[in-house]
């Protein structure tokens, strides 16, 4: 198998870069069709379903009409910025997906290609700076648009993803601990050598993670920017017809990126659960499927299928995430701000501090001992890490979340019963006269 | 190493010419019949009184700041996370002790009652 030449080379990327630009926007039109027909299935109703086949042609209606619309724009807004403000924002989410591996390397006659638009060395480390610069495009818009409401909107949106961003940095550190690279395509390497997703070892990271990802794309409960019950649109009140179509567009590409990252960075990537057959990493030039006994490179076995199937678990991870994102939106309400600054700031950030300090200890334990990197080194990560998680979820629940909705409802007959003067009488049976059982 | 940044370019191209045309095509296409009160900004159907460019809490400063203090925590971070494994205990304490001393600021901060929102 030999190297791509220069021209194959140069072939190869633009037709990765047409190929995963044109996914990307078919997929953000198809996540704006998916997430009214969630929101129907979830409210029992029908959503849109008229427009071709199961509503699917609605992108393209949406589309078409969002072109021809009347775009309005107040006479006071400062008009350069007022353009600039959804370009900042597009622009930045189309080109995030760059890094990510979405499939195992591809064998052609001209040599293997690898399936990731640009394998840089900087990794993840572009996707933090570029996603940092989402928030210009939502700030700029708001500022620009010279409405009271927007201001806001832009003002909580810069606070809000601000704080969250630290907490995002932090956990992802905590995966560079453990991967030892900031190349994705080596996180998802270092997975199938432990042959552990990182979900796992790290789960307190990835629950750090998903929250912070949740409010960097500003999505429910962290929808502050918008709040459309409080600040009527937010920052984008005072946009119309395409200028704010790009708004949404971006934010479901931001939530397209954030589901494969947390697939790629927790999940294993487009590895496939217990087969290391699909297993490949390029390893001083050539494709290493992984090291025997004697630490000598084993070549790995790269086949087109492999790739097809590779991309489908991708896919399905990539997919349950997207997912995910549309259950909670339409699940949980919003937050109230000074909850939000207060969870960014006083849970998430200390506690991200001290996870990192815990793995580092762990990590550094394991090697002094000289435990080799593999399952029983991550094993035992895992249940240090799923101590770490117990604790956290113990200390913020303190018998809200878990405990359910029941909790509060027999808390609120004890202290009926309580005032009342006689036994209480609950739906969950008679139980004590007003003490905690 | 640096032709893997070759992609990134045309994506890049690629992207900022959509974003554009977007912008363009609307502009061509659309209707425009502008009258003096949709000129105005919509401030749920009043007339807006006063500017908007007014002074806003200082809250959001504080955040600003403390956001970059530990952004660059979190950048210092990195490059010693990579190479964690590799470098061993001691600098695992040089950098246990910024984190400490930056937690003392966290604290402080929090006693302070810059945290708090109203």
């Amino acid at each position: 198998m030999q190297e791509l030449s220069q021209t194959a080379f140069l072939v190869a990327a633009t037709l990765k870069v047409l190929a995963v630009f044109a996914g990307v926007m078919g997929v953000v039109a198809l996540l704006t069709l998916l997430e009214r027909r969630i929101a129907a299935f979830i409210q029992d109703r029908l959503g849109p379903n008229r427009v071709g086949p199961f509503g699917i042609l609605q992108p393209v209606a949406d589309g078409l009409k969002n072109f021809l619309k009347e775009e309005t724009m107040p006479a006071t807004a400062a008009q350069p910025y007022f353009l600039l403000g959804p370009l900042l924002s597009l622009v930045p989410a189309l080109v995030t997906f760059a890094v990510i591996p979405f499939a195992s390397p591809l064998p052609t006659p001209w040599g293997v290609v690898d399936m990731i638009v640009a394998d840089v060395p900087i990794g993840i480390l572009y996707i933090l700076a570029l996603s940092s610069l989402a928030v210009y495009g939502v700030v700029m818009g708001g500022w620009a648009s010279n409405n009271k409401y927007s201001f806001l909107g832009g003002l909580r949106a810069s606070a809000q993803m601000v704080s969250y961003e630290v907490a995002l940095g932090l956990s992802v550190v905590v995966v560079l601990i453990v991967a030892g690279n900031v190349t994705l395509t080596e996180m998802v390497w270092r997975q199938q050598q432990m042959g552990l997703w990182f979900a796992f070892p790290l789960s307190l990271a990835f629950i750090l993670f998903v929250i912070s990802a949740f409010a960097e794309t500003n999505r429910l409960p962290f929808d502050m920017p918008e709040a459309e019950s409080e600040l009527v649109g937010g920052f984008h009140t005072e946009y119309s017809g395409m200028k704010y179509a790009m708004y949404p567009m971006a934010e479901y590409a931001h939530m397209l990126t954030s589901s494969a990252l947390m697939a790629t960075l927790f999940f294993g990537g487009w590895d496939i659960p217990f087969w290391r057959g699909d297993d490949a990493f390029r390893h001083e030039g050539i494709w290493i499927q992984g090291f025997d006994g004697e630490g000598s490179p084993v070549p790995a076995v790269l086949a087109w299928w492999k790739t097809i199937l590779t991309f489908g678990s991708f896919a399905v991870k990539t997919s349950f995430f997207i997912l995910l994102y549309m259950w909670v939106r339409w699940t949980v309400p919003r937050f109230r701000y000074d909850q939000i600054m207060q969870l960014g700031w006083k849970v998430l950030l200390p506690t991200a501090l001290a996870y990192v300090m815990v793995v580092a200890v762990t990590v550094l334990s394991l090697d002094t001992v000289g435990v080799p990197y593999g399952f029983v080194w991550g094993a035992i990560l895992t249940m240090v890490s799923a101590l770490c998680t117990a604790v956290f979820l113990w200390v913020v629940d303190r018998g809200r979340i878990l405990s359910g909705a029941a909790y509060g409802l027999r808390e609120r007959y004890r202290i009926q019963a309580r005032t009342l003067g006689r036994e209480a009488v609950t739906p969950f049976g008679v139980g004590g006269s007003g003490t905690t059982a | 190493m640096a032709e893997s940044y070759v992609p990134l370019l045309i994506l890049f191209a690629l992207s900022g010419a959509t974003g554009l045309g977007f912008l363009a095509i609307s502009h061509i296409l659309n209707p425009r019949r502008p009258t003096p009160q949709k000129d105005m900004p919509y401030e749920s159907g009043m007339i807006p009184l006063g500017d908007t460019r007014a002074r806003f809490p200082v809250k959001f400063y504080v955040v600003a700041i403390s956001f970059i203090v530990f952004d660059l925590e979190t950048v210092f971070l990195l490059p010693w996370a990579v190479q964690a494994r590799e470098l061993g205990w001691g600098p695992f304490l040089a950098v246990a002790l910024f984190v400490v001393v930056l937690a003392v600021g966290l604290i402080y901060e929090w006693r302070k009652g810059g945290l708090e929102w109203e």
